[in-house]
Order: C-alpha cells, then structure tokens, then sequence
C-alpha cells in the first residue's frame, strides 16, 4: 500500500544572532548586507591574535525566561531557548498539537563554554570551588531539555554533535521525522555561544582564524570568524498546517548527508558534492531546479575552495545557481550555523530576494563561482543551505516556496 | 574575625534561604521545612554549596539528606563550624 507521502512546512521561527535578536531584525540586517562582526570585547590582558568576532548584542534572557530555567542554563542554551520562544510564539504552536506529537531537535556542538570555563579556572588556580550546577548549564543537550521542559513537550527531544554541521542534522532529522510519521510537529534549530577566551584561543592556535573579518569566497580571504547566537523553526506536517490556517514560511522538501571518510580537518570535495546530490534525490529535484545556494562558505582556504568545487560538480562549471556566503554577517556560529543559515535561505524565498555574499570582493577568480554581489529580487524555486563540518560531515538542506 | 554564634548563622542561613526561594525573611522560622519553601534536591544542593561558601565548610554527603528545615541546616553549619580546628573566617554575605 502506498500512502501519500507528507509534506514539512515551516511556520514559525526565532533567533538571536550578531545581526538581530529577532526574525524581523535579522532579515532587515539580513538584506541590507549589514554585518555583525566587531572587535571582540575580553579584558586587556586577554590577548588575541585576532579582532573580530560576531557577538549578540543586547540579550536580556532574564526579561524573558523563567527565573528557575535562568538559574539552570547559561547563554548557549539561553540563545535556544529565547529563538524557540519567538519561533512557538509565532506559529501558535500550541495547543494546536499534543505535547506527545512533538519534537525537539537541536544542535549544539561546543556546549556550555561560559559555564564551564570559569569553574575551571576557579579550580586550578584554587581560588574557589565549582559550582553544582556546572553540569546541568554545560551539557551540550541542555538547551534540548529546557526547551522541552519550557514548553512541556514530551515527543523526541535529541541534541546533534555534529562540530558546525550539528543544527543542519539536527534540521534535517526532524523534517525526516516529520514525512515518516514519527511526530507531526518539531522545534528544529540549534544554539551555540562559543565567544569564551578558552575556546577562542583554541581556534587561534589553529590559525584558521581571519585577523580583521572573514571574506568568503574572495581572493583576500584569510580564515573564518567565530559567531555566536541560534535560531529555531517550528516545522509542521503541511496538512495540519494548512487546517489551522497556519502562516506558512516555506517548504522543506530536502535532506542530504555524507562523510568525507578522509582527514579530520582537511575538506575534500566528493563528500559535500554527494550531500548535494543525496538532498536533491531526497527532494526529487534537478540541479536546475535550485535557483539559490546559500553556502557554508566559511572563508577559510580550504574549504571555500572544495565548496567551489563541489557546487561545479553538481550543478555545472557555468550556469549554476548564483550562491552566497552569509557568514561574514552572523559569523560562523557552529553547532548554530546550519540553523542561522536555514533561517537565512528561507527568508530569501519568503521574501524572492538574494542575500548578497558580504565580503566577497574581489572574488577568487580560481573558484568560479556565481556570487551575489548586489542583492537583488529573483523568482525563487528551490535554494539549498550547506553545512560542512570538521570532521568530513556534510548536511545539505533544500527548502522551496509555498503556493 | 570571631565565630559567629548559633543565632548569627540561623539568621545568616534566613536571608540566604530568603533570597534564593525569593521570599520574605520575616515568613521564615527555624522549622520552617526546605519542602514547604518549594525548595526540590537541585535547590537543596545549590542551597548548600551557597552556605558552604558563605560559612566556609563542607556539608558532607550523607549529611545533606536529613537537613529537612532552616534549623536543622542552621545547626548542622555551628556544629561544623566549632569542629574546625582553626578560628573560621566568616566570608561576605
């Protein structure tokens, strides 16, 4: 027996991020090419060999969560909760749908640096004892629990680890969930706040990190710049949403994945060119269908040039969709970023407008890519968001319009 | 510093119960129970580790489970307290 096969359908979502601690902020920064990236704020003595970070601005979680959550969580989970919030808000989740029919499903990759970092210090320097609630704020699947617990939804609740592809598969899984029948409705998204003088000399020590700001895809590029923030969309099963007359975003109608199986840093492009391949098959579309790609692009080296490589691959060395990398806006947020960068690729369907690749001039001529320049109104179809991680794990999400 | 006496931790351990269950000190007496005040095996470890710093000591383990009210939380920080070997140094509230 053949059963007709559901559709997922975007209809709410929420975010806080560099450039907008909400959806209508973000998409106003969003489309006025606006960037997040400022110099960091650390204590003088804390030196850096770079400057710039994507840092929220303004968030105030005490205005708007429960006292009892605040004391639990810190500011990576925080970040979830408040986009979640936003997101449930919007789409009148509730009590549309039973708590049982629903999912969670985020991605955090770094969890709590902020929690954690401290109480570290405190011990080794022994100037102090670590707090008791150091687990509960630093578990990566914390933001997962206490969006569940905020709520009260009691369906799956999963946290991806997936470095920066986590809330691509965390994305990906719940709009999987959703066409099988597992739930009707999901939370998808994910949060990250990974700004801690830890963490980021960790990255620097790497040295994949841009000295002034990223640039992706252009021919002066020198490295990625560290984000923080999150977004969640709520997804529902299309007919459901049709009946209650729900706003509807978009369509999520692809999921594909992959592994490189090759270096744990070093990018190879045969993996992401088949996620490409597997989210098109998934979503039974053409390469020609794709009329925007918003890329991982995370201006490092590497891996904008096997990004290059693998869109040509997959969609043709000329006459491929025009693509840009948003990242020189919000920052490369990673367990956050598939999130940031689904919310970016579908608000450029809602609103049949092309998010320009900030940053990019002058291009890389070597990667002949068809990048935005100037944004600009176009007839949408399909786009596709990329999310590569460290690691070799590759998610590619596919979204079209909803008529 | 001298050591505080056993009415001087009841009302420190008031205001700090007070403060964390976010409730008037004045509606708090030494029975009152960590139950009555909402307060659940999360908040009864914060609650301690709150009092550890304040009185510097160290709750143990198994003592942790019968503190049932204000008084017996009170009195279990003076006994610990007068056990110390050296004059203890009450920290900043």
């Amino acid at each position: 027996m053949n059963l007709p096969a559901r559709r997922v359908v975007i209809t709410g979502a929420g975010c806080v991020t560099a450039i907008g601690n909400s959806v209508a902020e973000f998409c106003e920064s969003l489309f006025a090419s606006r960037s997040g990236l400022a110099p960091i704020e650390l204590r003088p003595e804390q030196k850096l060999n770079f400057s710039s970070v994507a840092q929220v601005k303004d968030f105030s979680p005490e205005n708007l969560l429960p006292s009892a959550l605040l004391l639990l969580t810190e500011r990576s989970a925080q970040f979830g909760m408040v986009a979640a919030k936003q997101a449930v808000e919007e789409s009148q989740l509730f009590p549309a749908y039973p708590p049982e029919s629903v999912a969670v499903v985020m991605g955090c990759a770094v969890g709590g640096r902020e929690a954690d970092e401290p109480e570290v210090v405190k011990l080794y320097n022994r100037q102090g004892r670590v707090h008791p609630f150091t687990v509960p704020r630093v578990m990566a699947s914390s933001g997962a629990s206490q969006i569940s617990i905020l709520f009260g939804i009691t369906g799956p609740v999963l946290n991806f680890s997936t470095a920066c592809a986590s809330s691509a598969h965390a994305f990906g899984h719940a709009f999987h969930m959703i066409r099988a029948g597992m739930v009707d409705a999901a939370l998808a998204g994910g949060h990250e706040a990974p700004l801690t003088y830890g963490f980021l000399k960790a990255w620097e020590a790497m040295r994949v990190v841009s000295a002034a700001g990223c640039k992706p895809f252009s021919a002066a590029r020198d490295g990625m710049t560290l984000g923080e923030g999150g977004a969640v969309l709520v997804l529902e099963e299309r007919e459901h949403a049709l009946e209650r007359g729900a706003l509807i975003y978009a369509e999520v109608c692809g999921f594909g994945m992959s592994s490189d199986a090759f270096h744990i840093t070093q990018p190879r492009p045969a993996g992401p060119a088949s996620a490409m391949r597997n989210a098109l098959r998934d979503a039974q579309l053409h390469p020609a269908d794709v009329s925007y790609i918003n890329a991982h692009g995370t201006g490092t080296e590497a891996n904008d040039r096997a990004e290059a490589e693998a869109i040509r691959e997959v969609f043709g060395e000329s006459g491929h969709p025009p693509v840009s990398s948003t990242k020189a806006q919000h920052g490369h947020t990673i367990g956050a970023a598939g999130a940031i960068e689904a919310l970016a690729t579908m608000l450029a369907l809602k609103h049949r407008r092309l998010p320009v690749s900030v940053g990019a001039e002058p291009p890389d001529p070597a990667l002949r890519l068809n990048l935005i320049h100037a944004s600009a109104d176009f007839t949408p179809s399909a786009a596709m968001s990329n999310s590569f991680a460290f690691g070799g794990l590759n998610a590619s999400l596919l979204f079209r319009c909803h008529e | 510093m001298q050591t505080p006496s056993n009415d001087v931790v009841l009302e420190r351990c008031i205001q700090l119960i007070a403060k964390s269950r976010k409730v008037a000190p004045e509606t708090i007496s030494p029975d009152t129970s960590f139950e009555s005040l909402g307060a659940d095996s999360l908040d009864m470890i914060n609650l301690s580790f709150e009092v550890e710093e304040l009185f510097d000591v160290q709750i143990p383990d198994d003592a942790l489970s019968s503190i049932h009210t204000v008084q017996d939380m009170a009195k279990g920080v003076s006994d610990l307290i007068a056990a110390k070997p050296s004059v203890p140094v009450e920290k900043q509230a």
